[in-house]
């Protein structure tokens, strides 16, 4: 038999303690593992025997997290790294170099965009981006020297659908891999793998933990995408010396990224998640369906409320009828569009400034997927150094502001952005 | 390593170190719907530790090309010819037998079968998640034919023990079920229907155990459901020489669930 998602949410990857009986995952807070003896320590090195060695290779508290988000993803594993930033970069640092070429999305998280468009072109990677709506701006960017398509399920900042099927399919029709960053969606929402994607990255740090008190994130692996046939990743396909000559694809067909990405990139680049923090992060996926049900009943709430409200221009949210990417939301997330969106007040900075101050519930902080609702006001904090035409171009208005919605009472979150909205509408 | 065989390419895993064909070899020989990376521990252990290893893709299998063999002795001597063209326990040139076969599920079968019709070159042969015979069921033969999906996810289901199917990999960070799931999604459209319909069809392995001339190892898994371990017994029951070892709580898909006692069995029989 195979277990539902609610049941996998609490269950894959652990198996009680054979030791004590331990029924929540031990923390294994240790950096390294006694051998049994010189045979056994010489196979764990040379993958004769599987294992743990170090902890910032592999760690059993690490492992259950890993092997769980990737049970929820259905793919075939998992690295838990420091963070989500560290995780698009061990991503595309295992399957490119110097001289290769991305095309993103450009609807993506400003620490995404800096990484690919500022910082990774220093290493000789540089990255084109497009309009995720328009599949032959997708097309026309792809070069020979192109190594991997990547977007957010839900982008930023409007909440730009990216239609995974359409966009995996021109990727794998170049023998390219379409890797998502899933954050905003969670697997509870949308499982990327089933509508084409190949790699999956999260940063755990918002929905997946939930509880806003650890930064971690998570690597998946679809294990469906064939780099031998693709031939255009010899990082995958080739020996390495670094590590004892190995053919990664040889020596597994579904999972290739995986060892390499741990066996190098975890090991050399050294960015590991604390076995505390893969702790932390299993007791927020143990209620992610339940958390996430309640993030997507509220955000209904807050929506409905925000559209009908005077104060408020406009709410960009994908369930609306108006939102660009409505159909596709119907069809991708029928569980709902996420928990956080943008909504914008009819005055400017200044309205978005009182509203801001005037909250009491929301708080106000540069976040999102935690329980508690947040709220930030880009015109006066992110993007506080753009004028007001910088910022429409960029597709934020002066009065724009973002919320993530939390788990408190729908009643309670709505009294208060009235709080707010009164405020702003004075401005 | 790529080899010719019948005028095909064929692919064989070799554990991480060359072949050498003056070493004794071991073969392992995958199941039905899989491929070489089921054995990567242990095919790489073998290899490390004074044996040739071929590790193989069956035909249209992984990366070996053509079409799936459609029986078990049409498997049986293609292993053999598989010997004969990498030169691996060649009784011309060497004294001993010195071939090791390790089979699981359709490989044992395939084990079985060789050691039985070309007895000349094989030392042992070890069978795991094995029953002789191995009759496949409508339920999952219709599937396999016209719904492969639909019969992949019932083989996942049945071959992972309780406690694998929750998971606990010891191989860090894999989910056993996802893994297993892809290796047979990769898989050519129409190469799982072959495979369980040789294993159906496999009608004299009893008449083949008893007549067995050399030494067998079997090793199931107490909560196997699609080879029983009762099947297991019955055909140790009639096996000359053979050690039986049982895992504990493992399923059919023992070299995942339990990767380190699968090794450790082998290397008691074989070294």
């Amino acid at each position: 038999m195979t277990y539902n998602f609610d049941t996998l949410a609490l269950h894959a990857g652990q198996v009680p303690d054979e030791t004590f009986g331990a029924r929540a995952t031990p923390i294994y807070l240790t950096t390294s593992f006694v051998f049994k003896d010189s045979d056994q320590a010489a196979a764990l090195f040379n993958m004769e025997r599987a294992g743990h060695v170090y902890s910032r290779i592999s760690n059993p508290t690490n492992a259950v997290l890993e092997e769980r988000i990737a049970a929820l993803e259905g793919g075939v594993g998992a690295i838990a790294v420091a963070s989500g930033q560290a995780a698009m970069h061990l991503a595309i640092a295992t399957l490119m170099g110097a001289g290769s070429h991305i095309v993103a999305s450009r609807s993506l998280y400003g620490g995404s965009h800096n990484l690919l468009d500022y910082t990774l072109p220093r290493f000789g990677i540089t990255t084109t981006f497009v309009d995720p709506r328009d599949l032959d701006a997708w097309r026309t960017a792809i070069r020979a020297e192109t190594r991997l398509l990547f977007g957010e399920t839900l982008g930023n900042p409007g909440l730009d659908v990216l239609d995974i099927p359409r966009v995996a399919a021109l990727a794998h029709e170049h023998g390219l891999p379409l890797m998502v960053d899933s954050t905003f969606t969670t697997p509870w929402l949308m499982r990327p793998f089933d509508h084409g994607a190949d790699l999956i990255f999260h940063s755990a740090t918002k929905f997946l933990g939930g509880h806003g008190v650890a930064i971690g994130g998570l690597l998946v692996d679809g294990g469906s995408f064939d780099w031998d046939k693709s031939g255009k990743f010899p990082t995958l396909t080739e020996p390495y010396e670094g590590f004892h000559g190995m053919d990664f694809s040889e020596e597994s067909t579904v999972a290739a990224f995986l060892l390499r990405a741990r066996r190098e990139g975890l090991r050399d680049f050294g960015a590991c998640m604390s076995p505390m923090t893969a702790f932390q992060l299993l007791q927020g996926v143990e209620t992610l369906p339940l958390r996430m049900e309640r993030h997507i009943a509220n955000t209904r709430q807050a929506v409905a409320h925000l559209v009908k409200h005077e104060a408020v221009a406009g709410v960009g949210y994908p369930e609306l009828d108006n939102h660009p990417d409505h159909a596709l939301a119907q069809k991708l997330l029928p569980r709902g569009a996420g928990s956080v969106f943008s909504f914008t007040l009819k005055g400017g900075r200044a309205a978005g400034r009182k509203f801001i101050e005037a909250l009491r519930v929301f708080s106000h902080l540069a976040n999102v997927g935690d329980a508690k609702s947040l709220v930030i006001h880009p015109a006066s904090t992110t993007h506080f150094r753009m004028s007001d035409a910088a910022l429409v171009a960029a597709g934020i208005h002066p009065g724009t502001i973002r919320l993530s919605i939390g788990l408190e009472d729908a009643g309670d979150l709505i009294e208060d952005l009235n709080r707010g909205l009164a405020a702003a509408a004075k401005a | 390593m790529q080899i010719e065989i019948n005028g095909q390419a064929a692919y064989a895993y070799t554990g991480g170190k060359p072949f050498d064909a003056s070493l004794p070899c071991v073969v392992f020989i995958h199941g039905a719907q899989n491929d070489h990376s089921v054995w990567g521990l242990q095919s790489r252990w073998f290899a490390h530790h004074g044996f040739a290893v071929l590790a193989v893709d069956l035909p249209g299998h992984g990366r070996s090309a053509g079409s799936p063999l459609p029986s078990i002795e049409d498997l049986a001597d293609w292993i053999e010819l598989l010997l004969e063209r990498v030169g691996a326990g060649d009784t011309a040139n060497f004294a001993a037998k010195t071939v090791s076969l390790v089979g699981h599920s359709m490989g044992s079968l395939t084990a079985l079968e060789c050691a039985f019709r070309h007895p000349a070159r094989i030392a042992r042969i070890a069978m795991i998640g094995t029953a002789v015979p191995m009759p496949v069921s409508d339920v999952l033969l219709g599937p396999a034919k016209d719904n492969e999906p639909k019969a992949i996810a019932m083989i996942n289901s049945w071959s992972h023990s309780p406690r694998g199917t929750v998971g606990g990999n010891t191989v860090p960070g894999m989910w056993m079920l996802g893994a297993a799931r892809r290796l047979m999604e990769r898989q050519k459209p129409g190469v799982l229907h072959n495979d369980l319909a040789a294993c159906n069809a496999y009608g004299h392995g009893m008449e083949a155990a008893a007549a067995l001339a050399c030494p067998a190892l079997i090793i199931s898994g107490s909560r196997d459901m699609m080879t029983h371990p009762k099947a297991a017994a019955k055909l140790a029951a009639v096996i000359k020489d053979v050690r039986s070892v049982s895992l504990d709580g493992a399923g059919h898909a023992l070299m995942a669930e339990q990767p380190d006692a699968v090794l450790d069995a082998l290397r008691a029989f074989i070294v």
